[in-house]
């Protein structure tokens, strides 16, 4: 890491690092559920040619907790829209609960998300694709040292619902307005719900990391 | 104006306040009516506050209730919070119900409130003994018929109508105003209440900062925020309830209405659940009718 920027996204302090100073357009790293920024570009994505940046989302990582708390992925959206404010237009590669987020902001931003590469990790699945048995817990434990990540976080994104025509408008938002013939690769193993119907439209593609850093690197 | 503003007929502001604490946040509490009285809790509606129920809340304590509401988190006088969903109102609502009892209570909710008193009935059974349910139950969200391009295209600028919101919020602030300015802005959504409760409202909703009044409201909460929620999710809690339900609708369109029919509700009616059609009004059976409504309140405790 060599570097970090404090952005304000409402009433939370976001923290966004730079993990490799580069020309060119940026790589945005966005974790997984309960996970944080990497110290160091991982190996498997030095391949990618210009600079990389990772961004704690609220309640992660060295980003401040919602006090309250009170999580949902369109609010996460709007942190990483935070940080495209900060860096301009940028190409995204989401894990876990990050890809969903970077499904949202691929399709919300569209024009400044420069393709988004989905793949597993933590949180991916959400809360399933329809409500299940409600329920109002009032405690879920004491946060770590550090107070991140938050335990409320860690259990509302874990119960947030994702159906599927929800998270495939959003796909369309992207393919349509983006201007790429491919907006979105999606490089794991999982497919819940949401990244099934994702896959099935038009402008997304199944491919390895690899080429999904190249398609997105050489991408006008 | 101030003065004359301050009062309305039939309106009383409540006997005591409190602040409840939330997992950080502070909750304002109001109470009218006696202390040791039997306890009905009132969830208000999006947008607004406890205050909202000045005229509907003192007759029930009239009728012997102990009425007990609160200002969601960012509204009223509840504190504001960095982000706003669903089931955080539900914990600030559990909160409040702690804080008279761990009784089976009845509840109260319009609109929002409803909505809310419903999901916590049906996630905690042995907290509600009553539920009363004011035009509160989203049965259909109101799509126009657009082609699906043409859909997209709204979506597109929704999308990015939110972000832009969400990057702008740093520091943000209500406009200020008169009370007349801001109890017109208000009439804009809610045009079948009278200009005199409106500018009441705005000396309770609102505060008096030195360049104009302020609604209390939480500036980064607006209308028109999106996410996957969908009105059937509510309405499939209804047939779940197992305790006492009233559900009253308005036979009049109104902007903040959900547009539910009867059949709409009948459908998913509990067992020996009741709904009640008041005619020629809108969404705030409470505040146009209020006598009606306590009174088919009131009938469920006959």
């Amino acid at each position: 890491m060599t570097g970090s920027v404090r952005l304000r996204h409402n009433r939370i302090e976001l923290a966004l690092h730079e993990l490799r100073p580069a020309p060119g357009r940026p790589l945005l790293l966005i974790h997984g559920l309960g996970e944080r920024s990497p110290a160091a570009v991982p190996t498997h994505l030095e391949a990618w040619p210009g600079a990389v940046w990772a961004l704690d989302l609220t309640g992660h990582g060295d980003s401040e907790v919602a006090v309250g708390a009170g999580y949902f992925c369109e609010a996460l959206m709007g942190d990483v829209d935070i940080a495209i404010a900060h860096l301009g237009r940028v190409t995204i590669h989401g894990r876990g609960l990050g890809a969903y987020v970077g499904l949202l902001t691929a399709g919300g931003r569209a024009e400044e998300v420069c393709g988004a590469i989905l793949t597993d990790g933590p949180g991916l699945a959400g809360g399933g694709p329809s409500p299940t048995s409600p329920a109002v817990p009032t405690a879920v434990g004491a946060p770590p040292p550090g107070g991140t990540p938050d335990p409320w976080a860690l259990y509302e994104l874990t119960r947030d619902v994702r159906p599927p025509d929800y998270a495939a408008t959003f796909a369309r938002q992207a393919s349509t307005r983006s201007g790429l013939d491919a907006a979105l690769a999606v490089v794991g193993v999982n497919r819940p719900p949401w990244l099934d119907a994702v896959i099935q439209e038009p402008g997304v593609i199944e491919c390895s990391l690899a080429d999904a850093l190249s398609l997105f690197a050489n991408a006008p | 104006m101030t003065e004359d503003a301050r009062a309305f007929a039939g309106a009383r502001r409540p006997d005591r306040q409190r602040t409840v604490d939330s997992h950080g946040l502070a909750i304002a509490v109001h109470e009218w009516g006696d202390d040791a009285a039997p306890p009905i809790l009132l969830a208000h509606g999006g947008f607004d506050f406890a205050g909202t129920f000045d005229v509907f809340a003192p007759l029930l304590a009239d009728a012997g209730f102990r009425a007990i509401s609160w200002d969601h988190r960012g509204h009223g006088d509840s504190q504001h919070a960095a982000l706003y969903n669903w089931e955080a109102d539900l914990r600030d609502a559990v909160a409040v119900f702690d804080s008279v009892s761990f009784d089976a209570l009845p509840v109260i909710g319009h609109s929002k409130g409803g909505s809310l008193m419903l999901q916590l009935a049906d996630a905690l059974p042995h907290r509600v003994s009553h539920l009363i349910n004011l035009d509160g139950l989203p049965s259909r969200r109101s799509n126009p018929d657009v082609s699906d391009h043409q859909r997209t295209k709204l979506m597109a600028q929704e999308l990015t109508s939110w972000l832009d919101h969400r990057r702008s919020l740093v520091d943000a602030q209500r406009k200020p105003g008169t009370i007349e300015e801001l109890a017109e802005r208000r009439a804009r959504m809610n045009p079948r209440l009278s200009a005199e409760w409106l500018r009441y409202l705005v000396t309770i909703g609102a505060r008096e900062d030195a360049d104009g009044w302020r609604w209390k409201i939480d500036p980064t909460l607006r209308f028109g925020g999106f996410g996957p929620w969908r009105p059937e999710w509510s309405m499939m809690r209804l047939p779940d309830i197992g305790v006492p339900v009233l559900a009253v609708l308005g036979t009049e369109p109104d902007p903040m209405g959900w547009g539910t029919a009867a059949a709409d509700v009948l459908s998913h009616l509990p067992a020996g659940g009741r709904l009640v059609m008041l005619e020629g009004v809108g969404h705030f059976l409470h505040i146009e009718k209020p006598r009606e409504v306590a009174d088919l309140v009131l009938e469920l405790f006959a």
